[in-house]
Protein backbone atom coordinates (compact mmCIF):
# COMPACT_ATOMS: atom_id res chain seq x y z
CA UNK A 1 0.00 0.00 0.00
CA UNK A 2 2.75 2.60 0.90
CA UNK A 3 4.83 1.32 -2.00
CA UNK A 4 1.82 1.54 -4.27
CA UNK A 5 1.14 5.02 -3.07
CA UNK A 6 5.11 6.39 -3.20
CA UNK A 7 5.11 5.14 -6.84
CA UNK A 8 2.07 7.28 -7.35
CA UNK A 9 3.49 9.93 -5.50
CA UNK A 10 6.22 9.97 -7.18
CA UNK A 11 4.78 9.48 -10.92
CA UNK A 12 3.07 12.74 -10.32
CA UNK A 13 6.27 14.23 -9.66
CA UNK A 14 7.74 12.90 -13.01
CA UNK A 15 4.46 14.22 -14.80
CA UNK A 16 4.89 17.29 -12.97
CA UNK A 17 8.28 17.60 -14.05
CA UNK A 18 7.90 16.98 -17.39
CA UNK A 19 5.62 19.58 -17.78
CA UNK A 20 7.74 22.07 -16.35
CA UNK A 21 10.47 21.30 -18.21
CA UNK A 22 8.63 21.46 -21.59
CA UNK A 23 7.33 25.09 -19.78
CA UNK A 24 10.73 26.29 -19.15
CA UNK A 25 12.54 25.65 -23.31
CA UNK A 26 8.83 25.95 -25.38
CA UNK A 27 9.36 29.60 -25.01
CA UNK A 28 12.66 29.58 -26.44
CA UNK A 29 12.54 26.50 -28.77
CA UNK A 30 9.82 29.10 -30.57
CA UNK A 31 12.57 31.44 -31.75
CA UNK A 32 14.53 29.12 -34.20
CA UNK A 33 11.60 27.30 -35.14
CA UNK A 34 10.03 30.79 -36.65
CA UNK A 35 13.68 31.90 -37.81
CA UNK A 36 13.37 29.10 -40.94
CA UNK A 37 10.16 29.98 -41.57
CA UNK A 38 9.19 31.98 -44.83
CA UNK A 39 6.45 34.32 -43.65
CA UNK A 40 7.35 38.09 -41.93
CA UNK A 41 5.20 37.23 -39.22
CA UNK A 42 5.49 34.46 -36.37
CA UNK A 43 2.28 32.23 -36.22
CA UNK A 44 0.72 28.95 -37.28
CA UNK A 45 0.61 27.23 -39.37
CA UNK A 46 4.12 27.60 -40.44
CA UNK A 47 4.29 28.75 -44.36
CA UNK A 48 7.07 26.77 -45.17
CA UNK A 49 11.16 26.33 -44.84
CA UNK A 50 13.70 29.45 -45.54
CA UNK A 51 17.17 30.30 -44.62
CA UNK A 52 16.69 34.00 -46.39
CA UNK A 53 16.81 35.55 -42.97
CA UNK A 54 19.93 33.97 -41.94
CA UNK A 55 21.25 34.92 -45.31
CA UNK A 56 20.48 38.45 -45.11
CA UNK A 57 22.56 38.73 -41.50
CA UNK A 58 26.01 39.08 -42.64
CA UNK A 59 24.85 42.12 -45.56
CA UNK A 60 24.05 44.41 -42.66
CA UNK A 61 27.30 46.30 -41.28
CA UNK A 62 25.17 47.59 -38.29
CA UNK A 63 24.66 43.73 -37.19
CA UNK A 64 28.11 43.35 -37.93
CA UNK A 65 29.84 45.73 -36.10
CA UNK A 66 27.34 45.47 -33.11
CA UNK A 67 29.12 41.67 -33.44
CA UNK A 68 32.31 42.96 -32.90
CA UNK A 69 31.63 44.87 -29.74
CA UNK A 70 29.59 42.64 -28.32
CA UNK A 71 33.28 40.23 -28.67
CA UNK A 72 35.48 43.01 -27.60
CA UNK A 73 33.19 43.83 -24.47
CA UNK A 74 32.52 40.01 -24.05
CA UNK A 75 36.10 39.16 -24.27
CA UNK A 76 37.18 42.21 -21.97
CA UNK A 77 34.73 41.55 -19.25
CA UNK A 78 34.96 38.10 -18.61
CA UNK A 79 39.14 38.36 -18.80
CA UNK A 80 38.59 41.31 -16.02
CA UNK A 81 35.59 39.68 -14.03
CA UNK A 82 37.81 36.05 -14.01
CA UNK A 83 41.15 38.14 -12.54
CA UNK A 84 39.31 39.29 -9.76
CA UNK A 85 37.31 36.44 -9.14
CA UNK A 86 40.51 34.57 -8.58
CA UNK A 87 41.48 37.08 -6.53
CA UNK A 88 38.84 36.96 -4.42
CA UNK A 89 38.06 33.03 -4.60
CA UNK A 90 41.70 32.61 -3.60
CA UNK A 91 41.32 35.06 -0.54
CA UNK A 92 38.20 33.74 0.47
CA UNK A 93 38.69 29.86 0.30
CA UNK A 94 42.27 29.89 1.87
CA UNK A 95 42.40 32.82 4.47
CA UNK A 96 40.76 33.76 8.02
CA UNK A 97 39.97 36.95 8.44
CA UNK A 98 37.51 39.49 10.13
CA UNK A 99 35.75 41.53 7.97
CA UNK A 100 35.21 38.36 5.51
CA UNK A 101 31.74 37.64 5.10
CA UNK A 102 31.24 41.53 5.03
CA UNK A 103 33.60 41.73 1.92
CA UNK A 104 32.30 38.45 0.08
CA UNK A 105 28.39 39.87 0.44
CA UNK A 106 28.97 43.20 -0.71
CA UNK A 107 31.05 41.49 -3.72
CA UNK A 108 28.09 39.62 -4.39
CA UNK A 109 25.13 41.95 -3.44
CA UNK A 110 25.16 42.58 -7.65
CA UNK A 111 23.79 39.60 -7.59
CA UNK A 112 20.42 40.35 -5.87
CA UNK A 113 20.03 44.44 -6.83
CA UNK A 114 18.09 45.14 -9.60
CA UNK A 115 20.71 45.85 -12.45
CA UNK A 116 18.36 49.02 -13.58
CA UNK A 117 19.67 50.71 -9.93
CA UNK A 118 23.66 49.28 -10.89
CA UNK A 119 22.84 50.60 -14.24
CA UNK A 120 22.02 54.39 -13.22
CA UNK A 121 24.05 54.61 -10.27
CA UNK A 122 27.05 53.94 -12.50
CA UNK A 123 25.76 56.23 -15.18
CA UNK A 124 25.12 58.97 -12.51
CA UNK A 125 28.83 58.54 -11.66
CA UNK A 126 30.60 58.30 -14.59
CA UNK A 127 28.13 61.25 -15.68
CA UNK A 128 29.28 63.50 -12.86
CA UNK A 129 32.84 62.96 -13.16
CA UNK A 130 32.92 64.11 -16.87
CA UNK A 131 33.72 60.73 -18.37
CA UNK A 132 32.17 59.85 -21.64
CA UNK A 133 30.31 56.79 -22.19
CA UNK A 134 31.70 53.89 -24.61
CA UNK A 135 32.27 50.37 -24.80
CA UNK A 136 34.95 50.92 -21.51
CA UNK A 137 32.15 51.71 -19.85
CA UNK A 138 29.87 48.69 -20.60
CA UNK A 139 32.96 46.64 -19.48
CA UNK A 140 32.38 48.24 -16.37
CA UNK A 141 29.39 47.42 -15.58
CA UNK A 142 29.33 44.59 -17.10
CA UNK A 143 32.58 43.21 -14.59
CA UNK A 144 30.67 44.74 -11.62
CA UNK A 145 27.54 41.62 -12.22
CA UNK A 146 29.86 39.13 -13.70
CA UNK A 147 32.31 38.79 -10.66
CA UNK A 148 29.61 37.05 -8.36
CA UNK A 149 28.99 34.62 -11.13
CA UNK A 150 32.95 34.48 -11.38
CA UNK A 151 33.44 33.53 -7.84
CA UNK A 152 31.10 31.04 -7.19
CA UNK A 153 32.00 28.97 -10.13
CA UNK A 154 35.93 29.99 -8.15
CA UNK A 155 34.91 28.94 -4.60
CA UNK A 156 33.85 25.67 -5.86
CA UNK A 157 36.51 24.88 -7.80
CA UNK A 158 38.73 25.98 -5.18
CA UNK A 159 36.97 24.54 -2.09
CA UNK A 160 37.63 20.75 -2.28
CA UNK A 161 41.51 21.93 -3.09
CA UNK A 162 43.90 19.84 -0.83
CA UNK A 163 46.15 22.37 0.85
CA UNK A 164 48.47 20.30 1.77
CA UNK A 165 49.57 19.61 -1.83
CA UNK A 166 50.64 23.21 -1.99
CA UNK A 167 52.12 23.08 2.07
CA UNK A 168 54.28 20.21 0.13
CA UNK A 169 55.62 22.51 -2.60
CA UNK A 170 56.39 25.32 -0.14
CA UNK A 171 58.20 22.38 1.92
CA UNK A 172 59.93 21.36 -1.28
CA UNK A 173 61.44 25.03 -1.62
CA UNK A 174 59.07 25.95 -4.43
CA UNK A 175 58.61 29.97 -4.01
CA UNK A 176 54.99 31.55 -3.27
CA UNK A 177 54.72 32.15 -6.86
CA UNK A 178 55.97 29.10 -8.39
CA UNK A 179 53.70 27.00 -6.42
CA UNK A 180 50.61 29.03 -7.60
CA UNK A 181 51.76 28.74 -11.16
CA UNK A 182 53.02 24.96 -10.73
CA UNK A 183 50.70 23.42 -8.73
CA UNK A 184 47.73 25.72 -7.91
CA UNK A 185 46.65 27.19 -11.39
CA UNK A 186 46.74 23.64 -13.16
CA UNK A 187 44.97 21.90 -10.63
CA UNK A 188 42.11 24.92 -11.41
CA UNK A 189 42.27 25.61 -14.44
CA UNK A 190 39.28 23.87 -15.39
CA UNK A 191 37.36 26.33 -13.33
CA UNK A 192 39.14 29.38 -14.63
CA UNK A 193 38.39 28.68 -18.25
CA UNK A 194 34.47 28.24 -16.64
CA UNK A 195 34.85 31.51 -15.23
CA UNK A 196 35.82 32.70 -18.33
CA UNK A 197 32.87 31.16 -20.73
CA UNK A 198 30.43 32.08 -18.35
CA UNK A 199 31.60 35.54 -17.95
CA UNK A 200 31.67 36.07 -21.61
CA UNK A 201 28.43 34.62 -21.80
CA UNK A 202 26.66 36.74 -19.26
CA UNK A 203 28.39 39.70 -21.21
CA UNK A 204 27.18 38.57 -24.56
CA UNK A 205 23.42 38.30 -23.32
CA UNK A 206 23.39 41.19 -21.20
CA UNK A 207 21.10 44.86 -22.42
CA UNK A 208 20.40 46.50 -19.44
CA UNK A 209 23.73 47.64 -18.38
CA UNK A 210 24.89 48.29 -21.84
CA UNK A 211 21.72 50.00 -23.05
CA UNK A 212 22.55 52.81 -20.37
CA UNK A 213 26.36 52.88 -20.06
CA UNK A 214 26.33 52.90 -23.69
CA UNK A 215 27.94 56.14 -26.06
CA UNK A 216 26.89 55.62 -29.74
CA UNK A 217 28.08 51.71 -30.14
CA UNK A 218 25.93 49.25 -29.84
CA UNK A 219 26.05 45.43 -28.69
CA UNK A 220 23.91 43.03 -30.01
CA UNK A 221 21.27 43.19 -27.21
CA UNK A 222 21.39 47.40 -27.88
CA UNK A 223 21.15 46.29 -31.52
CA UNK A 224 17.97 43.78 -31.01
CA UNK A 225 16.49 46.35 -28.89
CA UNK A 226 16.58 48.90 -31.69
CA UNK A 227 15.17 46.51 -34.40
CA UNK A 228 12.14 45.14 -32.34
CA UNK A 229 10.23 48.42 -33.05
CA UNK A 230 10.14 47.71 -36.61
CA UNK A 231 7.78 44.45 -37.31
CA UNK A 232 9.34 43.76 -40.68
CA UNK A 233 12.70 42.98 -38.69
CA UNK A 234 11.06 40.71 -36.57
CA UNK A 235 12.47 37.60 -38.95
CA UNK A 236 15.77 38.90 -39.04
CA UNK A 237 16.13 39.35 -35.23
CA UNK A 238 14.85 35.76 -34.59
CA UNK A 239 17.17 34.22 -37.01
CA UNK A 240 20.28 36.69 -34.88
CA UNK A 241 18.33 35.13 -31.78
CA UNK A 242 18.75 31.97 -32.77
CA UNK A 243 22.38 32.29 -33.27
CA UNK A 244 23.12 34.30 -30.07
CA UNK A 245 21.00 31.32 -28.41
CA UNK A 246 23.36 28.63 -30.06
CA UNK A 247 26.43 30.34 -29.08
CA UNK A 248 25.25 30.80 -24.95
CA UNK A 249 23.53 27.05 -25.23
CA UNK A 250 27.51 25.95 -26.57
CA UNK A 251 29.38 27.89 -24.08
CA UNK A 252 27.58 27.20 -20.52
CA UNK A 253 27.55 24.02 -21.96
CA UNK A 254 31.95 23.65 -22.22
CA UNK A 255 31.90 25.48 -18.68
CA UNK A 256 29.71 22.57 -17.28
CA UNK A 257 31.67 19.85 -18.41
CA UNK A 258 35.13 22.11 -17.34
CA UNK A 259 33.10 22.47 -13.97
CA UNK A 260 32.54 19.06 -13.76
CA UNK A 261 35.94 17.91 -14.65
CA UNK A 262 37.44 20.31 -12.15
CA UNK A 263 35.42 19.21 -9.57
CA UNK A 264 36.50 15.72 -10.18
CA UNK A 265 39.91 16.52 -10.12
CA UNK A 266 40.15 18.33 -6.96
CA UNK A 267 38.36 15.90 -4.71
CA UNK A 268 40.53 12.80 -6.49
CA UNK A 269 43.74 14.47 -5.45
CA UNK A 270 42.33 15.12 -2.20
CA UNK A 271 40.95 11.50 -1.64
CA UNK A 272 44.58 10.33 -2.58
CA UNK A 273 46.37 12.32 0.26
CA UNK A 274 43.60 11.63 2.36
CA UNK B 1 62.78 36.32 -9.59
CA UNK B 2 65.10 33.93 -11.11
CA UNK B 3 64.58 30.61 -11.77
CA UNK B 4 67.59 29.44 -9.99
CA UNK B 5 66.39 31.34 -6.83
CA UNK B 6 63.23 29.71 -6.99
CA UNK B 7 64.46 26.42 -7.09
CA UNK B 8 67.19 26.91 -4.04
CA UNK B 9 66.00 25.45 -1.18
CA UNK B 10 67.90 27.53 1.32
CA UNK B 11 66.13 30.79 -0.48
CA UNK B 12 63.02 29.34 -0.34
CA UNK B 13 62.97 28.64 3.40
CA UNK B 14 64.39 32.18 4.23
CA UNK B 15 61.72 33.41 2.21
CA UNK B 16 58.97 31.74 3.75
CA UNK B 17 60.31 32.59 7.18
CA UNK B 18 60.29 36.20 5.83
CA UNK B 19 56.80 36.12 4.89
CA UNK B 20 55.51 34.19 7.79
CA UNK B 21 56.91 37.15 10.00
CA UNK B 22 55.65 39.75 8.17
CA UNK B 23 52.23 38.73 6.82
CA UNK B 24 49.74 37.07 9.11
CA UNK B 25 46.92 35.48 7.50
CA UNK B 26 44.63 37.84 7.92
CA UNK B 27 47.17 40.47 6.50
CA UNK B 28 47.67 38.03 3.15
CA UNK B 29 43.64 37.51 2.66
CA UNK B 30 43.04 41.18 3.21
CA UNK B 31 45.51 42.23 0.41
CA UNK B 32 44.72 39.21 -1.73
CA UNK B 33 40.78 40.41 -1.68
CA UNK B 34 41.29 44.12 -2.09
CA UNK B 35 41.39 44.61 -5.73
CA UNK B 36 37.96 43.37 -6.02
CA UNK B 37 36.51 44.62 -2.56
CA UNK B 38 38.00 48.27 -4.24
CA UNK B 39 36.22 47.59 -7.89
CA UNK B 40 32.92 47.07 -5.82
CA UNK B 41 33.41 49.61 -3.65
CA UNK B 42 34.01 52.34 -6.05
CA UNK B 43 31.58 51.11 -8.94
CA UNK B 44 29.19 49.88 -6.68
CA UNK B 45 28.77 51.26 -3.28
CA UNK B 46 29.83 55.05 -4.30
CA UNK B 47 27.44 55.19 -7.02
CA UNK B 48 24.50 54.39 -4.49
CA UNK B 49 25.92 57.02 -2.48
CA UNK B 50 25.96 59.41 -5.21
CA UNK B 51 21.98 58.59 -6.15
CA UNK B 52 21.03 58.55 -2.59
CA UNK B 53 22.16 62.60 -2.40
CA UNK B 54 21.05 63.15 -6.06
CA UNK B 55 17.64 61.77 -4.32
CA UNK B 56 17.91 64.94 -1.64
CA UNK B 57 18.96 67.57 -4.26
CA UNK B 58 17.08 69.25 -6.93
CA UNK B 59 17.66 70.34 -10.80
CA UNK B 60 17.42 73.57 -12.72
CA UNK B 61 18.09 72.49 -16.47
CA UNK B 62 21.34 71.19 -16.73
CA UNK B 63 22.61 72.54 -13.56
CA UNK B 64 21.81 70.70 -9.90
CA UNK B 65 21.35 72.62 -7.56
CA UNK B 66 22.64 71.34 -3.95
CA UNK B 67 20.84 72.14 -1.34
CA UNK B 68 18.78 69.67 0.90
CA UNK B 69 15.02 68.83 -0.09
CA UNK B 70 12.63 65.74 0.36
CA UNK B 71 10.51 67.05 -2.57
CA UNK B 72 11.88 64.51 -4.64
CA UNK B 73 10.31 62.30 -2.06
CA UNK B 74 6.94 63.98 -1.58
CA UNK B 75 6.17 63.35 -5.50
CA UNK B 76 7.44 60.07 -5.43
CA UNK B 77 5.56 59.16 -2.58
CA UNK B 78 2.17 61.26 -3.10
CA UNK B 79 1.86 61.54 -7.50
CA UNK B 80 -0.28 59.50 -8.55
CA UNK B 81 1.40 57.97 -11.51
CA UNK B 82 4.61 57.39 -9.11
CA UNK B 83 2.20 56.05 -6.12
CA UNK B 84 0.85 53.80 -8.91
CA UNK B 85 3.38 52.59 -10.71
CA UNK B 86 5.53 51.74 -7.04
CA UNK B 87 2.30 49.77 -5.84
CA UNK B 88 2.07 48.15 -9.12
CA UNK B 89 5.59 46.93 -9.60
CA UNK B 90 5.59 45.49 -5.63
CA UNK B 91 2.54 43.79 -6.25
CA UNK B 92 4.00 42.12 -9.74
CA UNK B 93 7.31 41.24 -8.03
CA UNK B 94 5.15 39.90 -4.77
CA UNK B 95 3.00 37.77 -7.13
CA UNK B 96 6.04 36.50 -9.56
CA UNK B 97 8.01 35.59 -6.54
CA UNK B 98 5.22 33.85 -4.86
CA UNK B 99 4.17 31.76 -7.91
CA UNK B 100 7.90 30.59 -8.59
CA UNK B 101 8.47 29.38 -5.84
CA UNK B 102 4.96 27.69 -5.74
CA UNK B 103 6.18 26.24 -9.01
CA UNK B 104 9.71 25.15 -8.54
CA UNK B 105 9.22 23.94 -5.13
CA UNK B 106 8.40 20.28 -6.09
CA UNK B 107 10.90 20.38 -8.91
CA UNK B 108 13.45 20.95 -6.91
CA UNK B 109 11.55 17.96 -4.30
CA UNK B 110 11.88 15.70 -7.61
CA UNK B 111 15.56 15.79 -7.91
CA UNK B 112 16.58 16.17 -4.44
CA UNK B 113 14.61 12.82 -4.05
CA UNK B 114 13.93 11.21 -7.06
CA UNK B 115 16.35 12.53 -8.94
CA UNK B 116 19.06 9.65 -8.04
CA UNK B 117 22.09 9.63 -10.04
CA UNK B 118 20.79 12.19 -12.54
CA UNK B 119 21.15 15.11 -9.97
CA UNK B 120 23.10 17.05 -11.71
CA UNK B 121 22.12 16.38 -14.84
CA UNK B 122 19.04 17.27 -14.04
CA UNK B 123 20.07 20.89 -12.49
CA UNK B 124 21.88 21.25 -15.87
CA UNK B 125 18.61 20.51 -17.80
CA UNK B 126 16.98 22.93 -15.61
CA UNK B 127 19.31 26.21 -15.60
CA UNK B 128 20.18 26.01 -19.40
CA UNK B 129 17.66 28.10 -20.84
CA UNK B 130 18.32 30.76 -17.86
CA UNK B 131 21.59 31.07 -19.17
CA UNK B 132 20.20 32.38 -22.95
CA UNK B 133 19.73 35.99 -23.64
CA UNK B 134 16.82 37.48 -21.15
CA UNK B 135 15.92 39.99 -23.86
CA UNK B 136 15.51 36.90 -26.28
CA UNK B 137 13.07 35.45 -23.64
CA UNK B 138 11.13 38.00 -23.00
CA UNK B 139 10.76 38.19 -26.82
CA UNK B 140 9.54 35.04 -27.16
CA UNK B 141 7.14 35.73 -24.85
CA UNK B 142 5.74 38.73 -26.98
CA UNK B 143 5.97 35.67 -29.84
CA UNK B 144 3.42 33.83 -28.45
CA UNK B 145 1.01 36.03 -26.72
CA UNK B 146 0.52 38.41 -29.52
CA UNK B 147 -2.66 38.99 -31.41
CA UNK B 148 -1.24 37.40 -34.48
CA UNK B 149 1.03 35.31 -31.64
CA UNK B 150 1.82 31.61 -31.78
CA UNK B 151 -0.97 31.05 -28.98
CA UNK B 152 -3.78 32.91 -30.88
CA UNK B 153 -3.20 31.61 -34.33
CA UNK B 154 -3.05 27.93 -32.47
CA UNK B 155 -5.80 28.10 -30.97
CA UNK B 156 -7.91 29.94 -34.26
CA UNK B 157 -6.43 26.77 -35.82
CA UNK B 158 -7.95 24.52 -33.52
CA UNK B 159 -10.86 26.20 -33.51
CA UNK B 160 -11.29 26.82 -30.16
CA UNK B 161 -11.59 30.44 -30.33
CA UNK B 162 -13.12 32.72 -33.64
CA UNK B 163 -10.70 35.92 -33.57
CA UNK B 164 -7.30 36.29 -31.80
CA UNK B 165 -7.90 37.39 -28.10
CA UNK B 166 -6.26 40.64 -27.33
CA UNK B 167 -6.24 40.45 -23.83
CA UNK B 168 -3.43 37.73 -23.95
CA UNK B 169 -0.35 40.60 -24.52
CA UNK B 170 0.03 44.17 -22.77
CA UNK B 171 -1.07 43.98 -19.60
CA UNK B 172 0.27 42.82 -16.42
CA UNK B 173 -0.63 39.19 -16.33
CA UNK B 174 1.63 39.11 -19.29
CA UNK B 175 4.38 40.75 -17.18
CA UNK B 176 3.84 38.35 -14.47
CA UNK B 177 3.81 35.25 -16.85
CA UNK B 178 6.75 36.07 -18.69
CA UNK B 179 8.54 36.85 -14.92
CA UNK B 180 7.61 34.03 -13.82
CA UNK B 181 9.05 31.48 -16.48
CA UNK B 182 12.04 34.10 -16.58
CA UNK B 183 13.31 33.56 -12.94
CA UNK B 184 12.42 30.05 -12.55
CA UNK B 185 15.91 28.76 -11.84
CA UNK B 186 16.17 31.20 -9.59
CA UNK B 187 14.00 29.85 -7.20
CA UNK B 188 14.66 26.02 -7.96
CA UNK B 189 18.15 26.32 -6.72
CA UNK B 190 17.96 27.50 -3.44
CA UNK B 191 15.03 25.31 -2.85
CA UNK B 192 17.15 22.19 -3.67
CA UNK B 193 20.32 22.81 -2.05
CA UNK B 194 17.96 22.86 1.17
CA UNK B 195 16.77 20.30 0.62
CA UNK B 196 19.52 18.47 0.07
CA UNK B 197 20.77 19.62 3.77
CA UNK B 198 17.92 17.56 5.05
CA UNK B 199 18.83 14.64 7.21
CA UNK B 200 16.72 11.90 5.41
CA UNK B 201 16.61 9.91 8.98
CA UNK B 202 14.54 12.59 10.59
CA UNK B 203 11.92 11.93 7.62
CA UNK B 204 11.78 8.10 8.58
CA UNK B 205 11.57 8.81 12.10
CA UNK B 206 8.46 10.70 11.09
CA UNK B 207 6.95 8.24 9.57
CA UNK B 208 8.04 5.32 11.62
CA UNK B 209 6.22 7.85 14.37
CA UNK B 210 3.40 7.27 12.67
CA UNK B 211 2.67 10.26 10.44
CA UNK B 212 1.86 9.98 6.88
CA UNK B 213 3.65 10.74 3.86
CA UNK B 214 1.55 14.01 4.00
CA UNK B 215 1.57 14.65 7.38
CA UNK B 216 5.89 14.09 7.53
CA UNK B 217 6.38 16.25 4.70
CA UNK B 218 4.04 19.48 6.46
CA UNK B 219 5.91 18.90 9.58
CA UNK B 220 9.17 17.94 8.48
CA UNK B 221 10.45 18.11 5.15
CA UNK B 222 8.63 21.45 4.40
CA UNK B 223 9.72 23.95 7.87
CA UNK B 224 13.03 22.56 7.17
CA UNK B 225 13.30 23.90 3.61
CA UNK B 226 12.19 26.77 5.00
CA UNK B 227 15.45 29.18 4.63
CA UNK B 228 15.55 27.86 0.53
CA UNK B 229 12.00 29.06 0.51
CA UNK B 230 13.27 32.50 2.20
CA UNK B 231 16.22 32.93 -0.24
CA UNK B 232 13.96 31.94 -3.28
CA UNK B 233 11.14 34.25 -2.77
CA UNK B 234 13.84 37.07 -1.94
CA UNK B 235 16.00 36.57 -5.32
CA UNK B 236 13.27 36.74 -7.07
CA UNK B 237 11.45 39.25 -5.26
CA UNK B 238 14.61 42.18 -5.15
CA UNK B 239 15.39 41.88 -8.97
CA UNK B 240 11.83 41.64 -10.80
CA UNK B 241 10.54 45.18 -8.85
CA UNK B 242 13.10 46.85 -10.60
CA UNK B 243 12.23 45.35 -14.34
CA UNK B 244 12.27 47.08 -17.43
CA UNK B 245 12.41 45.12 -20.45
CA UNK B 246 9.22 42.64 -19.67
CA UNK B 247 7.21 45.65 -18.98
CA UNK B 248 8.79 47.40 -21.99
CA UNK B 249 8.06 45.06 -24.21
CA UNK B 250 4.46 42.68 -23.13
CA UNK B 251 3.63 45.33 -20.68
CA UNK B 252 1.74 47.86 -22.71
CA UNK B 253 0.18 50.44 -20.85
CA UNK B 254 -1.05 48.54 -18.15
CA UNK B 255 1.97 47.23 -17.28
CA UNK B 256 4.15 50.10 -17.09
CA UNK B 257 6.73 49.30 -13.84
CA UNK B 258 8.59 51.81 -11.85
CA UNK B 259 11.89 50.97 -13.73
CA UNK B 260 10.16 52.58 -16.89
CA UNK B 261 9.15 55.64 -15.49
CA UNK B 262 13.10 55.76 -13.23
CA UNK B 263 14.58 55.67 -16.99
CA UNK B 264 12.52 58.01 -17.86
CA UNK B 265 13.90 60.65 -15.70
CA UNK B 266 17.41 59.54 -16.92
CA UNK B 267 16.81 59.84 -20.33
CA UNK B 268 13.49 62.04 -21.68
CA UNK B 269 12.33 63.93 -18.66
CA UNK B 270 15.98 64.56 -17.74
CA UNK B 271 15.13 64.76 -13.70
CA UNK B 272 18.21 63.03 -12.23
CA UNK B 273 17.24 63.70 -8.94
CA UNK B 274 13.40 62.48 -9.10
CA UNK B 275 14.71 59.62 -10.51
CA UNK B 276 17.10 58.98 -7.77
CA UNK B 277 14.67 59.20 -5.15
CA UNK B 278 11.83 56.85 -7.24
CA UNK B 279 15.05 54.17 -7.13
CA UNK B 280 15.95 54.82 -3.76
CA UNK B 281 12.11 54.65 -2.66
CA UNK B 282 11.77 51.24 -4.27
CA UNK B 283 14.84 49.94 -2.77
CA UNK B 284 13.37 50.79 0.16
CA UNK B 285 10.16 49.59 0.41
CA UNK B 286 11.27 46.37 -1.52
CA UNK B 287 12.98 45.66 1.38
CA UNK B 288 10.59 46.26 3.81
CA UNK B 289 8.65 43.57 1.63
CA UNK B 290 11.74 41.05 1.62
CA UNK B 291 11.76 41.84 5.65
CA UNK B 292 8.21 41.03 6.23
CA UNK B 293 8.24 37.82 3.76
CA UNK B 294 10.86 36.15 5.62
CA UNK B 295 9.02 37.11 9.34
CA UNK B 296 5.99 35.22 7.90
CA UNK B 297 7.87 32.26 6.07
CA UNK B 298 9.07 31.99 9.69
CA UNK B 299 6.30 32.42 11.47
CA UNK B 300 5.06 29.62 9.44
CA UNK B 301 7.55 27.37 9.90
CA UNK B 302 7.36 27.47 13.90
CA UNK B 303 3.77 27.04 13.69
CA UNK B 304 3.89 23.58 11.36
CA UNK B 305 6.07 22.40 13.95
Amino acid sequence: MTAMRRFLASGWLSAYAFVYVVFLYLPVIFLPIFSVNSAATPKFPLSGFTLKWYQDLPRNPALLEAAWNSLVVGVSAAMLSTVLGILAARSITRYRYPGRRAINGLIMAPLVLPEIIVAISMLLVILQLGLSLSLFTIVLGHVLICVPYSMTVLTAGFEGFDRSLEEASADLGESAFGTFRRVTLPMVAPAIISSLLVCFTISLDEFIIAFFLTGTEATLPIYIWGQLRFASKLPGVLALGTLLLAASFLLMTIAEVLRRRAARRTQNEGGLHA
Amino acid sequence: MTAAAEGSPSFGMMRARRNALLQSEPVQGLALISPTFLYALVLLVLPILVVVAHSFWTQNYLTIDRSFTLENYRAALTEPIYRDLLWRSLYISMMVSFFTVVLAYPIAYFISFHGGRHKSLWLFLITIPFWTSYLLRVMSWKVILGYNGVLNSGLLGLGIIDEPSTALLYNSSAVIITLTHAWAAFAILPIFVSLEKIDRTLIEAAKDLGDGPIRSFLRVTLPLSAPGVISAALIVMIPTVGDYVTPKLVGGKDGVMIANAIQAQFGKASNWPLGAALSVTTMLIVTLMAGATVVIIRAAQRLAR
